[in-house]
Order: C-alpha cells, then sequence, then structure tokens
C-alpha cells in the first residue's frame, strides 16, 4: 500500500546575502516524506542539510531568501499549506511545535536552565491547546516523561536542566517535541554531543517513539554509520544539492555516487580488521561560487572531463534510488567503487546468508 | 613482546579534585599501565571516566595526588627541577579536541607553531625558524602560502592540522592526542587520522590516543584501556579487547557501537551495563594472557568467566 505524502520540497533554492557575495546553500533540492517515514540527510558542515530544515520551519535568518521553490505540508486529508507562502504568525501559531517539532544537537542549549523540565514540557501543550488544564497538562507531562524512558517522572518534573546528566536532557527535549503529538520530529543530529552507549539509548528511544506514534521522522546527520539502524530512506547532501537518495539497503549495499563512496568508506569498519579507510581529499567547495560542474569533481578520483563542465541530472537506478553523478550515464566508461568498500560490503552480505 | 622497550610507565596513579570538605571526586583512581615505544595506546571511555583527566596528569598540567611516573627512563612525578621540565616539555606533547581554542586567533600560524621554539630559544635566527615550521607544516600537508594566515582563515580539519604542527615542532617523542577528532566531519576524520599514522610511520612517535569512538580507535589503537569512573577496568591488545572482551562493561560499549550496515543493525542488541555489585576499588588487575588483563575480585572474575555472553558485536 503506498502511503501519502506529508511533505513535499520541490525545487528549493535558497541563499544568503553575506559581506563577501551571495552565498548559494541549497541549490535547487526536491524530496518528500511519507508518513510515520524516517528520512535521513546525511552530509558534511555545510552542505545545506541543518538550513533545509529550517527553511520548512521558517528559521532562516533575515539574510537568507528563497529564491524558488515550494515547501508543501499536508494539514489533513485535502488541505495542504506551502509552508514558504504562509505568515511567520501563522507558522508559529498552527505549524511550529504543534505539527512539527524539532531537536536540536545540543540539549543544554535548548532548555531553559532557570524552568522546572515539567514546566517547559507543559508549556508548548498549554499554548497549543492540547490540554485543558494544568492538572491533564501535569497528567500528560507525566506519560510524556515515562514514554522517553525516564524513570520517577514525578520526581523530574520538578527539577532543572542541570540537574540530569547529557542523556537525561536530551530526553526531556524530545518529550518536549513530542508534547503536542506532531505529525513531523525532525532531529539535527540529536546524538553528536553524547557517548556511543548513550547514542545508541536515544536512537533506540527514537525509533520505538516512531513504532507507538507513527510520527514522521527528518534526521540529520554527517555520521551515515549513526543512521543505519533508524532510516527508511536516505538523502545524501553534498555542497547544497541532493547527490544521492534511496531506500537505507540501497544507499548502504548499492552507493552509486563517488561521495557517497567516500563516505561510507572513510567510517573504520569493525568486522573486517586491517581494512584501510579511505579519506576524501579536500574540503567543499564555497558556495559563493559554486563550481560550474559536479560540485564534487574536485575531490573525486572518479571525476569525468564533464564533471567540470556540466552537472549531472538525476540518473534512475530503481524506482527508489537515484543518484546525480556522470558515471551512471550510458556513455559513461564503467567504473567500480573502491575496492575497500566493495570488500566490506561483500563481508556485511556473507554474514546475512551465514545468519539466514 | 617482553622486550619492547617501555616509554612511559604509570605506578598507583591518582588525581582527585576536591569539590568541597565532603566530596572528592577521585577522577582517576589507582592507575597502573606501560606504554611502549612506538605503539598507539588508546584509552576509551564515557564522558566522565577520567580519561582526558588521565592525559592531563601525565603531561604535568594537573599535579597527582600519588603515583609514580616514569618517561623515557626519568622520573616525572613530584616536583621537577628545571632540567627535566624542559625534559618533559620537549619530549611529550599534547594535542586538543577543539583546535580553535588551543589556537590564538590573534596570532598567525607560524607564530603560534613557532612558540614552543621562541620559548625554549631553540632558534638562532628568524631564517631558521621559518625553515623549521615550514617543515613540520608540510609534514602535515599544509602549505607555504598558510604560513602568515589567522586561525579563522581556515576548515576545522586544517586547523586540527596546525595543531598536530604546534605538537610536532619541537620533535617530541610522545604525543597525548585528546579526542582529536571529535569535533571534525567524518570524511576529515579519516584525513587526520591517515595524517597521524603516517607521521608515526616516518617520525617513528609513540601515541596516547583518548578518545570516545571505538570503531575509529579499533582502527589506529595497537593497545586499549578501557576506562570507568577513574580505573582500567580492562585492557589488552586489540584483538584481547574487541575479540574477546570479557568486563561486562567493555562489553556494553562495544555492544553500542553502530554499523554501517542496515540488516544487521536491526538485529544489534545493546547489552546493558549496572555497575552495582562491581567493586572496583576491592578489585585487584588480573592477568589473562600475557598481554590481556582485568580488574576484578575473586568473585566477579569467576562469574564472568563463567558467563557464557559471546562477544557482542559479531
Amino acid at each position: 500500500m503506498e502511503k501519502e505524502n506529508l511533505l513535499e520540497v520541490k525545487n528549493l533554492t535558497l541563499s544568503f546575502n553575506l559581506s563577501s557575495g551571495v552565498n548559494h546553500v541549497i541549490r535547487d533540492i526536491s524530496f518528500n516524506l511519507k508518513k510515520g517515514e524516517t528520512l535521513a540527510i546525511v552530509g558534511e558542515s555545510g552542505s545545506g542539510k541543518s538550513v533545509t530544515t529550517k527553511a520548512i520551519l521558517g528559521l532562516i535568518d533575515d539574510n537568507g531568501s528563497v529564491e524558488e521553490g515550494s515547501i508543501l505540508f499536508k494539514l489533513n486529508a485535502t488541505e495542504e499549506v506551502d509552508l514558504l507562502k504562509v505568515d511567520k504568525n501563522y507558522l508559529q501559531r498552527n505549524i511550529r511545535g504543534s505539527r512539527i517539532a524539532i531537536i536540536f544537537q545540543d540539549p543544554m542549549t535548548s532548555l531553559d536552565p532557570t524552568m522546572t523540565v515539567g514546566k517547559q514540557i507543559m508549556e508548548s501543550m498549554l499554548e497549543h491547546k492540547k490540554a485543558s488544564s494544568k492538572a491533564e497538562a501535569f497528567a500528560k507531562t507525566r506519560d510524556l516523561l515515562d514514554l522517553v524512558g525516564i524513570d520517577q517522572p514525578e520526581k523530574r518534573i520538578k527539577q532543572y536542566p542541570h540537574q540530569l546528566s547529557g542523556g537525561m536532557r536530551q530526553r526531556v527535549v524530545i518529550a518536549i517535541a513530542l508534547a503536542c503529538e506532531p505529525d513531523l520530529l525532525i532531529a539535527d543530529e540529536p546524538t553528536t554531543a553524547l557517548d556511543v552507549t548513550i547514542q545508541s539509548q536515544i536512537l533506540e528511544l527514537i525509533k520505538d517513539i516512531q513504532k507507538k506514534t507513527g510520527v514522521a521522522i527528518i534526521f540529520i546527520t554527517h555520521d551515515l554509520g549513526v543512521v543505519a539502524n533508524v532510516a527508511d530512506r536516505v538523502a545524501v547532501m553534498y555542497a547544497g544539492k541532493i547527490v544521492e537518495e534511496g531506500l537505507a539497503s540501497e544507499i548502504y549495499y548499492e552507493p552509486a555516487h563517488p561521495y557517497t563512496w567516500g563516505l561510507l568508506s572513510s567510517i573504520p569498519s569493525l568486522n573486517d580488521k586491517g581494512s584501510e579507510i579511505l579519506s576524501i581529499p579536500g574540503t567543499p567547495p564555497n558556495l559563493i561560487n559554486p563550481p560550474k560542474g559536479d560540485a564534487f569533481a574536485y575531490r573525486s578520483n572518479y571525476a569525468l572531463k564533464i564533471d567540470f563542465e556540466e552537472q549531472p541530472p538525476m540518473f534512475k537506478i530503481t524506482d527508489t534510488h537515484y543518484a546525480a553523478t556522470w558515471l551512471l550515464h550510458p556513455m559513461a566508461p564503467k567504473v567500480e567503487m573502491p575496492l575497500v568498500l566493495k570488500k566490506r560490503i561483500d563481508v556485511f552480505k556473507n554474514k546475512r546468508r551465514s545468519e539466514q | 613482546m617482553s622486550e619492547r622497550k617501555v616509554i612511559l610507565e604509570v605506578k598507583g596513579l591518582d588525581q582527585f579534585f576536591r569539590i568541597d570538605r565532603k566530596t572528592t571526586i577521585r577522577a582517576v583512581d589507582g592507575l597502573n599501565f606501560k606504554i611502549y615505544e612506538g605503539e598507539t595506546f588508546s584509552v576509551v571511555g564515557e564522558s566522565g571516566s577520567g580519561k582526558s583527566t588521565l592525559g592531563r596528569s601525565l603531561i604535568r598540567i594537573y599535579d597527582a595526588n600519588a603515583g609514580e611516573v616514569t618517561f623515557m627512563g626519568k622520573s616525572i612525578s613530584g616536583k621537577l627541577d628545571t632540567e627535566t621540565k624542559a625534559f618533559l616539555r620537549k619530549n611529550m606533547q599534547m594535542i586538543f579536541q577543539d583546535p580553535m581554542a588551543s589556537l590564538n586567533p590573534r596570532k598567525k600560524v607560524i607564530d603560534s607553531i613557532a612558540f614552543g621554539l621562541d620559548v625554549n630559544h631553540l632558534t638562532k635566527s628568524p631564517v631558521e625558524r621559518k625553515e623549521r615550521v615550514l617543515k613540520v607544516l608540510k609534514s602535515v600537508g599544509l602549505l607555504e602560502d598558510h604560513l602568515n594566515r589567522f586561525p579563522h582563515q581556515f576548515s576545522g580539519g586544517q586547523r586540527q592540522r596546525i595543531g598536530i604542527a604546534r605538537a610536532l615542532i619541537l620533535e617530541p617523542k610522545f604525543i597525548i592526542a585528546d579526542e582529536i577528532i571529535s569535533a571534525l566531519d567524518v570524511s576529515i576524520q579519516a584525513q587526520v587520522i591517515n595524517l597521524m599514522k603516517n607521521l608515526q610511520k616516518n617520525l617513528g612517535l609513540t601515541y596516547m590516543f583518548i578518545a570516545h569512538d571505538l570503531s575509529m580507535v579499533r582502527y589506529i589503537s595497537d593497545r586499549v584501556a578501557v576506562m570507568h569512573v577513574g580505573h582500567i577496568v580492562e585492557m589488552g591488545t586489540v584483538e584481547d579487547i574487541y575479540e574477546n572482551p570479557l568486563h561486562p562493561y567493555t562489553k556494553s560499549l562495544l555492544s553500542a557501537i553502530p554499523h554501517p550496515d542496515p540488516d544487521s543493525e536491526r538485529l544489534r542488541k545493546r547489552v546493558v551495563y549496572s555497575k552495582t555489585g562491581v567493586n572496583y576499588n576491592a578489585g585487584t588487575l588480573r592477568q589473562l594472557s600475557e598481554t590481556h588483563s582485568i580488574l576484578a575480585t575473586d568473585e566477579e572474575f569467576a562469574s564472568w568467566q563463567a558467563g557464557t555472553t559471546p562477544p557482542p558485536c559479531f
């Protein structure tokens, strides 16, 4: 059964005015998100992944301007709004917090140090009229803290953020985000500031919550290693463009874009020891004067002559898998992914076979 | 194995911080270990495990409360005379997590890197000074043009390269690298790690690598020590720790590592570790093999060895 789209981003193009010139941060990206689905957006700092989510919530700074595109958000079965067209008041009242909620990287900066945890969770419930009385809000808050795996919720409700550990704080932030039962949860690097053990707890929690509440999730991260467990689909961003998009299994087992190859082979593998990690040489390009052709060509060992002259279109690999690289053109030479990566993926596949 | 030369030996190192009359934090609590010349020794653990404190105590940013540290045959604990201090500063260097915080934003790269030369009066002329800076700068993959720039003109990975150059300028033997890649993007992490590996090969350096990213630690290390609340709970070669972990805390850490493999990720079970019933202070370090040791009391040791739980992540 085909689920319907909750969010559709079409041809979004966005730039910032800086003293040094116009920075073309997002260059014509399109994607969609179905109800109850998790999309991971992966990319380096400066690839435009965070700005994309900020555009969805209308949180772009004053020097930024949307040049083109639309962000359609389904309100109910028949109605949808273009989040780029509505005014800030409407967003604040009807969208932010209530329909789309966001979790940021550092829980300490998103929590108010002078307010108890309970009050911060209840605030948005009362504001958006999701609870009719304080007593009801209190009861809901207790259930929420329980849902996000905080023990002794009655005691925690009265505590301040500084009395909680890092993992605990991030759980509170998630509880705040879930307070109004949003349709879409944006998680912007929610585990980057946390320890491995806490990270894996939080990832499990996010998955668990999705199962229970059916919320759709956009998961922003720079580490492909982290999201294998949570993502249904993955979009890889580079220099303001989506360069590859597909189901998690397609991105991890059959990556097609040289940048995705680079990202995957720079993660050390625990399974085959002694294997090399390959680094991607150089740094992302300056987007004040974006390169003419494929922005990744300058860092790629697989660049063709045409990569420096013309931007590759999205080539279709399967119904769900697309990649923007000239290597997929029928006239391009046959190129394989790096051997290190191929060997590693084979190890994964063999392991699966032996488990069956 | 036993003939390898020891570069650093730590015996009974304690580093406590007194908070008030009632509370003292025992950040590093009676550590014993050796680091051999030319190897990469990694210390892993969660935040609050004392791994960074350990590095800082060794290089004498903190004064340890107790313990004996021998570095290249010389004692570097207690009060140091001028000569030993100079010896320590020259041969042991540290690289920090956030390169922006450890570089002076108003100093040009050349001056930041040459600082060690300047305070120690090691160069005779500006020409020689520039030559030496240029040599390390090139060895970390930066260019001559970069000499007269300021830190804000660099990307994160390049800044960390400057941090590395700064540590290398005095030609030390031993480098403590404290979470040097955690602030970097994944693709840049690989660049910095491969650079560190190359430098080690070319210059014969010994590293103590402090990190919480266990997959990177496996890639770079020869031996690993797992720390938890001030104690080394398990120590051994990479194979010992990653393929035959015995301590439940090590197992729990390993089980939390995410893999870039969606199918096996769906099946991954996290091992939960609870410290209740485990008394680190009563435990003694016991050898499982020549290279592999674990902190445990008799009962703990017996119960862990009897436990048939297989290593979690393979």
